[in-house]
């Protein structure tokens, strides 16, 4: 059952640029993009409950960094180039993570908030770097002996990106780091009496959330083709936290059904721009009241009746200590 | 093993502990009694970091346990639960178990995203060892049930069993019979020796009922106003003219 829905699921993703026009090609390729951003922002807010607004900045720091990268060194192989503004990203998530240990709810809030600013006010003012508001060119990027010069290229290596960042995540938080984040967001002084280090696994999701989102904001880049500051703004980063909310916090798969259905919205909605915010409001605050776990946990409670029905694994003898 | 030396913490001004010490000998049952707001739980706070004491010294096995932060803490071997039950609410019973072997395992977040075979063998070893304390608690049966669902009983069942998970030297019990029913307790104290008897951990245990601490303690320490007015053997402590004052002073108000 689960493996013929994988196996499906995949059969689309593989066969979609032949099914699809052109545009939906690019759009699906968006969808990936930002189930990548989605799944990063999970890990930090619905993971371990450190919410932020400032993902846009992130984003735009990956996208800004391959850019750079592979105008400055055309050479490099995309997949270094992503890898490398992953980890630039990061390293901005723990240098911007250590200070928001001190802070919880709305003041980290704010924080992120004031950290997407200036990520977009430090693109206006590097020009030298960024060409500031004359915006940046990104050239096709290559892979061995190939120039990704086309949508349907360009989708094939996205799809593949967030696939492997997917099943990674999908580990991560079925293993002892996931449980660490989850125990932080149930309860911080029983997680620290289990033996859990605060400080260290909430950096850790900051650097973690960076990381997936930066290698996202690579693939922005040479999907677009083309960045610019206004293209970072805080509404992105609202986008985002309505990805997960109504996707569902703390859910992988959650995060990447939020991201398909607010992407999708967001394009249908592109000739109402002076209604998006009314819809968008209405539709998370009807989540939040009628589906407060998303999507995820919504769908989760049409499936359980059958997985609880199942007998539990069987205790193995002899292991009681 | 466990030394506590001259403890005072005060909030607000408000003396939560003042000089107090007392120790706990390898392998006993130490029972810390008191009536409310007595300074019981800000005891264990302290011992396990939570709080920073104004003055005094905490010791286990001859560490200094005020050097170290509460992870750390947990980690040399000390396990408790929580007054008011502090499971991880949405999170299966099963995940609050492995949750307390959180210091065992090593699996970090690069290999746990590779999902490489010795992850695939700690994951599997850790269910294994987390199932057989369910089993011992009786909680097998509810291992994928969100441990904020379960009755209070099982729910401090369960956090005892996620406390054992790190394998503690030390485990500190705040008032596990709270809100049990007699029948209830009565397995409880067995556990309770069992896991001295058997597994030779050390115990302090923090509760109001007379029955269990009567039942089961080596030795009684007496809180009244953060300041310890009586300590020694269950019997000598129930005839002890200061502890009947105090304590019988607290049943009238309540």
């Amino acid at each position: 059952m689960r493996h013929a829905a994988l196996a499906t699921g995949a059969a689309v993703v593989v066969g979609w640029p032949w099914a699809a026009p052109r545009y939906f090609v690019f759009l699906a390729s968006l969808i990936a993009i930002n189930a990548i951003v989605a799944i990063g922002l999970n890990l930090l807010s619905g993971y371990t409950n450190q919410l932020s607004f400032g993902h846009a900045g992130f984003l735009a720091i990956g996208a800004y960094a391959a850019a750079i990268l592979t105008i400055r060194a055309p050479a490099l192989p995309v997949p270094a180039a992503l890898l490398l503004a992953g980890l630039v990203t990061a390293a901005v998530g723990l240098a911007l993570g250590v200070p928001c240990l001190r802070l919880e709810g709305l003041y980290l809030a704010m924080a992120t908030l004031a950290f997407g600013f200036v990520v977009v006010e430090a693109i206006l003012n590097l020009d030298w770097l960024t060409r500031g508001n004359d915006g940046l060119r990104v050239p096709a990027a290559r892979l061995g002996p190939w120039t990704l010069a086309t949508d349907t290229a360009r989708y094939y290596l996205v799809v593949t990106v967030a696939a492997l960042l997917i099943v990674a995540a999908v580990n991560i938080t079925r293993t002892r780091t996931g449980r660490a984040l989850l125990a932080i967001r149930e309860s911080e002084i029983a997680a620290q009496a289990s033996g859990i280090n605060l400080a260290a696994y909430k950096t850790l999701a900051f650097v973690v959330s960076a990381f997936y989102t930066g290698v996202a904001g690579g693939l922005f880049a040479l999907v677009v083709g083309f960045l610019s500051p206004d293209s970072f703004d805080v509404f992105l980063s609202v986008d985002f936290v309505a990805m997960i909310i109504v996707g569902g916090l703390g859910s992988i798969l959650g995060s990447v059904v939020g991201a398909a259905l607010i992407t999708t919205l967001n394009d249908s909605l592109a000739g109402f721009q002076n209604y998006r915010p009314l819809i968008f409001g209405a539709i998370l605050i009807a989540s939040m009241l009628f589906m407060p776990g998303g999507i995820a946990r919504a769908l989760g409670t049409i499936v359980r009746p059958a997985r609880a029905a199942a007998p539990p694994e069987p205790p193995r003898q002899g292991e009681d200590r | 093993m466990l030394g506590v030396e001259d403890l005072s913490i005060s909030f607000g001004g408000l003396a939560a502990l003042s000089g107090l010490s007392f120790a706990v000998r390898d392998r006993e049952i130490f029972a810390l009694i008191g009536p409310n707001g007595a300074g019981k739980s800000t005891v264990f706070n302290v011992i396990t970091g939570l709080y920073r004491p104004s003055h005094g010294r905490v010791t286990l096995g001859g560490d200094d346990l005020l050097a170290l932060a509460p992870h750390q803490i947990a980690r040399r071997g000390v396990a408790r639960t929580f007054q008011n039950t502090e499971v991880f609410r949405q999170l299966t019973a099963l995940d609050n178990v492995l949750i307390g072997r959180h210091g065992h395992l090593r699996t970090g977040v690069i290999t746990g995203a590779l999902w490489l075979p010795r992850v695939r063998q700690e994951e599997a070893r850790a269910r294994e060892s987390a199932y057989a304390l369910l089993t011992r608690f009786g909680l097998a049966a509810v291992a994928a049930v969100e441990a904020g669902g379960l009755p209070l009983g099982a729910q401090k069942r369960l956090e005892i069993a996620r406390a054992l998970a790190s394998e503690p030297r030390l485990l500190l019990l705040d008032e596990p019979a709270g809100g049990l029913n007699p029948t209830e307790t009565q397995t409880l104290m067995a556990v309770i020796r069992r896991l001295r008897d058997e597994s030779g951990l050390t115990i302090v245990v923090v509760e109001h009922d007379m029955e269990l601490v009567m039942g089961i303690s080596d030795r009684v320490a007496v809180l009244d106003h953060g300041r310890k007015i009586a300590e020694g053997r269950p019997h000598e402590i129930a005839t002890d003219a200061a502890v009947v004052e105090a304590y019988l002073g607290s049943e009238e108000d309540a």
